[in-house]
């Protein structure tokens, strides 16, 4: 007789999914976007992700005392995630404090991963922009130097697409497809995002509705009121999409679980808000981005979302056939 | 055709190859049977026999006045032991009648069947299934001639014979239908009697095309019946899923079946209602699928009600060294149990040894707000949220997310990737609620 038969609560099978596997799931969807960058700007993209990612994972370890610095995983996700918002050429530094911001007033002082209200890496960059601004929002960026790992990427410099209109009309929709201009490490290659999109939705671990109502909004706004500098109206629309930082904040930041409603409709909602903010500051703003603080606003209504939307339980409206 | 989904649910191994192939064999006669006298929900049952008394198989030896309850009865012949509590598969000891075979097997002489039962009124069918004691036997144990007694006014047009077996690992039922189609179909056709209903459906999981094909073609020619395959989903087979997909209404939350002219059973209770009416037999056996890794040998058994699991599961080989979590049920809804020593009962449909790599106690996580769980909930609702509320003791605002309507399917808690029990807090907030309600 065997008695040492454990006694739980149903259900008596889980899947194996942990947390810790989600993270990997997305440090893989991550793969695309981190080859496309080291191939377009060379050794620096590789420094400033390694070093955003490590400060990441140390300074959680530190603050929860634990010796596995990659933990759930979590950390390294953040640290890599503020590292695509940040420009090619940025100081060693500048991804270092970014991180350690990011995980301790981002994530920890909140009580750590589940608790945080703001997606911890647009904190980090948040606090960056606000304090080093130049170091990120300058004018001029690097132009890619694609297959040269050991370019000195900053001796020819450009604009982004989305600094002007001039700037714009020099960038072809193919070369923002594919990535090849200038801009953040991780927001160039839509190719790249998308890829890692699919990914995650084949993996389940975002609901199509936040990435879906982000990105339709932008379009639809950038259509409508983008005017047609950009050959016609519906080709704005599309330069909106793929210019800028939309694609990696709608891909990977704004569906952020932790930060983004639970709710069917409170995800649907929470994209068009995040895609409404960010073309109501490029369009009428004085910046020429507005993703991080459009999902930094839409990650604050979050638990008024999730309480207004929760869904139709079964069988509240009674259906006869 | 396409056939309908429900939403949410989730599509757990099965596990079911370990026994989906194997016949149905009858258990030998146990020397000893340990008959609860509740086995089903509602009143218990009082005893009508002593210690010392001589009983033969099918006597009835404990009935209850209450309408909403079902009579047990001797599954074997001879002598009554012991009357007193005794463990039970729900959990706390049951007052339970011990029989001590005579090793005959005699069936009681009064015993016999419904003469020409498809001439029979509807209250004598509806007499017949109660004095046989039949209860839910897909684990619900609801007595099962309360269901077919709806209230004035509620009139039902379609009985659904649930065939899903959508619990991983049970086979019970999928072997029933694949070896007694005919008490399946007969059990439908006295139930629709019984209830004027004019339409009679049996659901079965597309994972059992073989069950379809035999239940298919033994109805073919009659037109009421029919045969809906369903997708393979957990939980196929809860009633407010099932009734959805086959009949495309809702039944209201805190409604029954019959609330939208459905009456639904399950296949070993329609098997059951075809032996009281063909033999006059109570429910005295059932089948019963003993499997898991933890078990050496899986099995289909018939088997006698009162059976101890111990002795079913040395039957099959016995218990692996490594087995760490014994359930009776299925995986996802079934009860883990201390011991092996308590009976078989109506609503046994399996028996089940999982072995530590499947138990794994791992500690759980912060919500880190995935929603799987929400995804998953096929009533709608928002486990996570259910779940902080009711570790907060602020059962106001489970109530406000609707926690009564939770149906305990486990989905929850099989998602979630921080392992936090969902399915036990579900159940901690709608006791509360409902405790509440009734003041
Ligand atoms: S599945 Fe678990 S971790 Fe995900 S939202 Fe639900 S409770 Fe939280
Ligand atoms: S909340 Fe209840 S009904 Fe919903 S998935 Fe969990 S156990 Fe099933």
């Amino acid at each position: 007789m065997n008695d040492n038969l454990v006694i739980s609560s149903s259900p008596h099978i889980r899947t194996f999914q942990t947390v810790r596997g989600v993270m990997v799931d997305v440090l893989i969807a991550l793969g695309p976007v981190v080859a496309v960058s080291i191939l377009l700007f060379g050794y620096r993209a590789l420094l400033t992700m390694t070093v955003a990612m490590l400060a990441a994972m140390l300074a959680e370890a530190l603050w929860l005392h634990q010796w596995n610095i990659f933990g759930d995983g979590s950390a390294a996700v953040t640290g890599l995630l503020l590292a695509m918002t940040l420009p090619p050429d940025v100081a060693w530094w500048i991804p270092a404090i970014g991180s350690v911001t990011a995980i301790i007033i981002g994530k920890q002082v909140y009580g750590g991963i589940g608790n945080n209200i703001f997606n911890p890496a647009l904190v980090g960059r948040a606090v960056l922009v606000v304090s080093w601004g130049t170091h990120l929002v300058g004018p001029i960026w690097p132009v890619p130097k694609p297959f040269h790992f050991f370019a000195d990427i900053s001796a020819v410099t450009t604009a982004t697409p989305l600094a002007g209109e001039a700037e714009a009309l020099g960038t072809t929709l193919s070369q923002l497809f594919i990535g090849n201009t200038g801009g953040c490490l991780g927001e160039t290659s839509a190719m790249a995002l998308l890829l890692g999109g699919l990914w995650l939705l084949y993996k389940g671990h975002i609901d199509w509705r936040i990435p879906g109502a982000f990105i339709g909004t932008v379009w639809l706004m950038g259509t409508l009121f983008g005017g047609a500098f950009y050959n016609n109206s519906v080709t704005t629309g599309l330069f909106h999409l793929l210019a800028g930082g939309v694609l990696l904040g709608a891909i990977f930041m704004a569906t952020d679980m932790v930060t983004s409603p639970v709710t069917p409709w409170g995800k649907l909602i929470f994209g068009v808000g995040c895609g409404l903010i960010t073309m109501l500051i490029r369009l009428f703003g004085s910046y020429p981005e507005g993703v991080t603080f459009a999902i930094l606003t839409m990650n604050a209504l979050t638990p008024l979302l999730d309480k207004f939307t929760i869904p139709r339980k079964f069988g509240e409206v009674k259906q006869v056939a | 055709m396409a056939m309908a989904i429900f939403k949410g649910g989730v599509h757990p191994e099965y596990r079911k190859e370990l026994t989906a192939s194997l016949a149905i064999s009858v258990a030998p006669l146990p020397e000893k049977v340990v008959i609860p006298l509740q086995q089903h929900i509602g009143a218990p049952c009082e005893p009508l026999v002593e210690v010392g008394d001589a009983v033969k198989t099918g006597q009835k030896i404990g009935e209850s006045e209450g309408f909403v309850s079902a009579p047990v009865h001797a599954s074997i012949s001879g002598r009554v032991t012991a009357i007193g509590p005794y463990n039970h598969p729900l959990g706390r000891k049951v007052a339970a009648v011990t029989i001590e075979s005579d090793g005959q097997d005699e069936w009681d002489g009064q015993i016999g069947p419904l003469e020409n039962y498809v001439e029979c009124s509807p209250e004598e069918l509806r007499d017949a299934i109660r004095e046989a004691g039949i209860v839910g036997m897909g684990g619900a144990t609801f007595p099962a001639h309360v269901k077919m007694s709806p209230p004035e006014g509620k009139a039902i047009d379609t009985v659904i014979i649930n065939g899903a077996e959508c619990e991983p690992y049970l086979t019970a039922d999928h072997r029933l239908m694949l070896e007694e189609p005919e008490k399946v179909v007969i059990g439908l056709e006295v139930m629709m009697r019984v209830l004027g209903a004019g339409k009679g459906i049996i659901g079965i999981e597309d994972n059992k095309p073989d069950a379809i094909r035999v239940i298919g073609q033994l109805i073919e020619d009659k037109p009421a019946l029919s045969v809906v395959p369903l997708k393979t989903k957990y939980p196929q087979g809860a009633e407010k899923m099932l009734i959805q997909v086959i009949t495309k209404r809702q039944v209201p939350s805190g409604g029954l079946p019959l609330d939208v002219g459905v009456v639904n059973h399950n296949t070993g209770t329609a098997a059951a209602v075809a032996d009281a009416v063909l033999t006059g037999r109570p429910l005295i056996e059932r089948v019963v699928t003993v499997t898991g890794e933890g078990i050496r040998r899986p099995a289909n058994l018939k088997v006698r009600l009162g059976t101890l699991v111990s002795e079913l599961t040395e039957l099959c080989g016995g218990l692996s060294d490594d087995t760490r979590k014994l359930i009776v049920g299925g995986p996802m809804m079934g009860l883990a149990q201390p011991t092996t020593d308590l009976p078989v009962i109506k609503g046994t449909s399996g028996i089940l040894a999982l072995t530590g790599e499947e138990v794994e106690l791992i500690e759980s996580d912060t919500c880190i707000r995935c929603a799987r769980c929400v995804a998953a909930c096929p009533i709608n609702l928002v486990p996570t949220f259910i779940a902080q509320a009711a570790e907060h003791g602020r059962f106001a605002r489970a109530e406000k997310l609707h926690a009564a309507d939770c149906i305990e399917c486990g989905c929850c808690a099989y998602v979630c990737p921080a392992r936090i029990p969902l399915t036990q807090w579900m159940r901690v907030a709608k006791a509360e609620v409902l405790a509440r309600r009734k003041g």
